[in-house]
């Protein structure tokens, strides 16, 4: 089974249905290539291919998924990054704006730090990428750390939380 | 434009004699199921329509990029929030540049840790190299799994903290950058 999935089932025992729990658990597993992949999803937990799709439905709407899709390899479209800035609190709400206007920036987190901005940005190459922080660094006159992806250590078993 | 692969060990390599790996198709299968594949009965053949192809052809060149590792799998992208993960946890780690290697893989491999990484340093603002999100119901459960990769880490942990998120600004799929 699944890493997440005995806390899964712990935690949200009251809140979501036994179909639903396994629909999230056994999405470790790629949805399979396969022209009717939710007849097959269905077939292996005892249901109809429309109530696969409706309760996926149902997840994605409630937010328990953001989405059913592919999960690309950081770095191998493209250039990607982590990076962070320091922003003083009063100035948080129009730098965190202004960095989520980036079509280049796809996740941005508030963390508890004197580093208190945290986004990921993604370019078509890594001049490209260094280009979108720079300016991110001229309009807020606030240094942006650059932590770009050195190596990963994950060993990816599927349904893993998507971060960065 | 040249495009990296990785292989299963997650190093990235040059394409080999610069050829790109993907080609327009690939790019338009990507760019039409980014935000997401339909929840249809028939979801290739749906995106095979989209983009003028067939549903076999779509399934072809997925399954092509997920053995070139471009594609680390398809499936449903939890929110960890809504799921009752309140306590996650971006752990950050200084231990010496020779031992990174051999230490991220022992973290990579705890079955609490969803991303480990190696990112460069930027002395003396930032000394952390080694980075590791946990993910527990509460802070209290998050610090209870910070303590064991620092009992792990033993004398190799030069210093370390845990920075918590209080808010989600922005959130999107990947957006191919075209």
């Amino acid at each position: 089974m699944h890493r997440y999935s005995k806390n899964l089932q712990q935690t949200e025992s009251s809140q979501l249905g036994f179909l639903e729990k396994h629909l999230l658990n056994d999405f470790q597993h790629n949805l399979p290539l396969v022209p009717r992949p939710f007849a097959l999803l269905a077939e292996e937990l005892g249901t109809s291919e429309q109530t696969v799709i409706e309760t996926l439905q149902l997840l994605q709407n409630r937010g328990y998924i953001s989405r059913v899709g592919a999960i690309f390899r950081a770095n191998t479209i493209g250039a990607s990054t982590l990076a962070a800035m320091a922003v003083p609190e009063d100035e948080l709400e129009n730098v965190a704006g202004m960095v989520n206007s980036y079509t280049e920036v796809n996740h941005n987190y508030q963390r508890e730090h004197h580093f208190n901005l945290w986004f990921v940005a993604t370019a078509k190459d890594e001049t490209a990428l260094r280009q979108v922080l720079q300016e991110i660094e001229q309009r807020s006159g606030i240094a942006v750390l650059y932590l770009p992806m050195l190596e990963d250590y994950h060993v990816d078993l599927g349904f893993e939380l998507q971060w960065t | 434009m040249a495009v990296n692969a990785t292989n299963r060990a997650g190093r990235i390599n040059d394409s080999v004699n610069n050829t790109p790996l993907l080609d327009e198709m690939d790019r338009q299968i990507i760019l039409a199921t980014q935000a997401g594949l339909p929840l249809a009965p028939r979801p290739y053949e749906v995106v095979a329509q989209q983009i003028g192809t067939s549903g076999e052809e779509v399934m072809r060149r997925l399954g092509r990029m997920q053995s070139l590792g471009i594609i680390r799998r398809i499936g449903a992208v939890p929110n960890h929030y809504a799921l009752g993960y309140r306590g996650n946890g971006m752990t950050v780690w200084d231990v010496a540049d020779e031992h990174v290697d051999e230490l991220g893989k022992k973290i990579g491999q705890l079955d609490f840790v969803s991303h480990c990484y190696h990112r460069p340093r930027h002395p003396p603002h930032w000394p952390y190299n080694l980075f590791a999100m946990v993910h527990a119901h509460n802070r209290q459960d998050a610090l209870q799994l910070v303590e064991r990769i620092a009992a792990l880490l033993g004398e190799h942990d030069r210093g370390h903290t845990v920075l918590f998120s209080t808010r989600i600004l922005k959130k999107t799929g990947l957006r191919l950058p075209l």
